[in-house]
């Protein structure tokens, strides 16, 4: 018994202790890097204690900034969830369907936001209703994938017994198809909630406005870099990040919440 | 035990399009309360039969009557064990065993009620509020079998469900099956590539040829039930096996 102990004790210690060592080295490289610049290069990478007292002067912008980009992700993401697991219940009952509507779904993948972001705007303006949009289709296709996906590789087996019970369809969605899909459902969310942010930010390049209101992170980025406020771009860098993190979190705690008694993507030991 | 069939089929084909013939003129009918077991070479139809018992595919010509209905209308009277446990691995042991009665429509007090009889008959009592992936191979295979009791069948269709466990715990869940059988006196169909198995627990064996797939020859199985470990030492018993054996044997090298 106790060599398992000591492991997971070791283990414990390096989750805890070599993130905070890699992140002490990575300031030691910060200054050191200063050290080895040009005085005239300085600008480019101001000191840590420059972007913390960035972070404060500009903590209120940012904030308002960071809860309007949060919003047009979670409206985005969330309405990206609810369509996509719609749509992918309509794919999975028809290959014929999804024979003909996945070229779109492809090509709505492939078309880059950039290019779809000035027609949005033209089509509902500048500001959360174009960011909310940009956002719901760069999640959507990895949530509608996934979870069609899953949808359909239902165990062949699990499937036959269920029609020999003459389960209903219904019955064979809801009992057996949508909970043998979650793995794959929690996949999908997990991809699109990392893009999420990202979508929120890039989107509000293009389409914030601070017209009516607060911009987003991203319009506050043209902003800061309008201005050549590069402390602050630091800072405004950091916050997304934070943000980026909170979404992907929550979507890791709830896919535990729902597989980890069962599924092996989780470790026997954590159920 | 009466005389009357529980399950007949006459002159019996089976043929999915235009591919080859799967099964060709099989008249095959077991008595309430028989131990029926076929065994044959791979690709000799012995789990088509069993499919189409289930009424889960139609014959191509022919008739088959379980308790005096078509195997469609005769659902509720019987249970399929596969050669995989099947569980789903989401749902608890107990979920597993009762969801044929959920399916059902059943409610939850008497569903209850029922996965907790037929858990205590595999003697998984304690292991209900266990994931699947918590359990041995055969203990999944047990919850498999107490899932099929639920419904309390009839007819009991087994393929091969012991195919994949190691042979010790083969014997022992063979004793078990016979075990429960004596308490709920179902008929059975049972698959196996398993000679041992096959006449320890039956009471009649069809040994199949294939190619088409077809009957051979039946072999009555006279040892007297119940059956025990002490089944397996006697001399009955060993001459049943090699008999057995010597048939498939032959029937390997037909045409």
């Amino acid at each position: 018994m106790s060599a398992p102990r000591s492991d997971s004790r070791l283990s414990v210690l390096a989750r805890n202790v070599m993130p905070a060592l890699a992140g002490a080295a990575a300031v030691l490289f910060w200054y050191g890097a200063r050290l080895l610049m040009k005085p005239d290069q300085l600008f480019l990478l101001p000191p840590p204690q420059a972007v913390l007292k960035a972070m404060v002067e500009k903590a209120p912008a940012l904030w308002a900034a960071t809860l309007s980009t949060g919003e047009g992700a979670l409206i985005g993401f969330g309405s990206a969830v609810a369509v996509s697991f719609v749509f992918a219940l309509l794919l999975s009952l028809s290959p014929i369907v999804r024979a003909g509507l996945y070229p779109y779904l492809m090509i709505l993948q492939m078309v880059p936001i950039i290019v779809i972001a000035p027609i949005l705007i033209l089509w509902v303006g500048a500001g959360l209703a174009s960011v909310t949009i940009i956002t719901f289709l760069i999640c959507f296709f990895p949530m509608v994938v996934n979870t069609t996906q899953g949808l359909i590789s239902t165990d062949r087996n699990l499937v036959d017994y269920f029609r020999m019970c003459r389960a209903t369809k219904a019955q064979e969605i809801f009992l057996l198809r949508v909970p043998a899909a979650m793995p794959y459902f929690f996949t999908g969310l997990r991809i699109s909630a990392t893009l999420a942010t990202i979508g929120a930010i890039v989107g509000d390049v293009f389409a914030g406005n601070s017209a009516g209101g607060q911009g987003g992170l991203g319009y506050l980025t043209i902003v800061y870099s309008a201005r050549f406020e590069i402390a602050a771009l630091y800072a405004t860098a950091a916050v997304s990040c934070v943000l980026g993190f909170v979404f992907v979190y929550v979507v890791i705690a709830l896919s535990w919440l729902a597989l980890h008694k069962w599924h092996d993507s989780f470790s026997q030991s954590d159920a | 035990m009466s005389d009357e069939a529980i399950i007949e089929l006459r002159r019996v084909r089976k043929q999915y399009g235009e591919g080859p013939v799967i099964l060709e003129d099989v008249s095959l009918s077991a008595r309430r309360g028989d131990f029926v077991t076929l065994i044959g070479p791979s690709g000799c139809g012995k789990s088509t039969i069993l499919r189409l018992i289930s009424g889960l595919s139609p014959v191509t010509s022919g008739s088959i009557l379980v308790d005096g209905a078509e195997p469609q209308g005769a659902v509720e009277k019987l249970s399929f064990v596969f050669q995989e446990p099947t569980l789903l691995p989401w749902c608890t042991v107990e979920r597993n065993v009762e969801l044929p009665l959920r399916l059902h429509g059943e409610g939850a007090g008497a569903r209850r009620e029922v996965a907790a009889r037929s858990l205590a008959l595999v003697g998984l009592s304690e292991r209900s509020g266990y994931y699947p992936r918590q359990l041995s191979g055969g203990q999944k295979m047990r919850v498999s079998i107490a899932r099929a009791l639920s419904v309390s069948p009839k007819i009991l269709l087994l393929d091969e469900p012991f195919g994949a466990l190691d042979e010790m715990t083969r014997d022992h869940l063979n004793e078990e099956l016979l075990g429960i059988r004596q308490q709920l006196g179902w008929t059975a169909f049972f698959v196996t590539h398993s000679v041992p198995e096959a006449v320890f627990l039956s009471s009649r064996i069809v040994v199949m040829a294939s190619n088409p797939g077809r009957i051979h020859t039946e072999i009555p199985v006279g040892l007297p039930y119940p059956r025990t470990v002490e089944t397996r030492q006697s001399r009955d018993f060993q001459g049943l096996v090699a008999e057995v054996s010597r048939t498939l044997r032959s029937v390997e090298r037909l045409p």
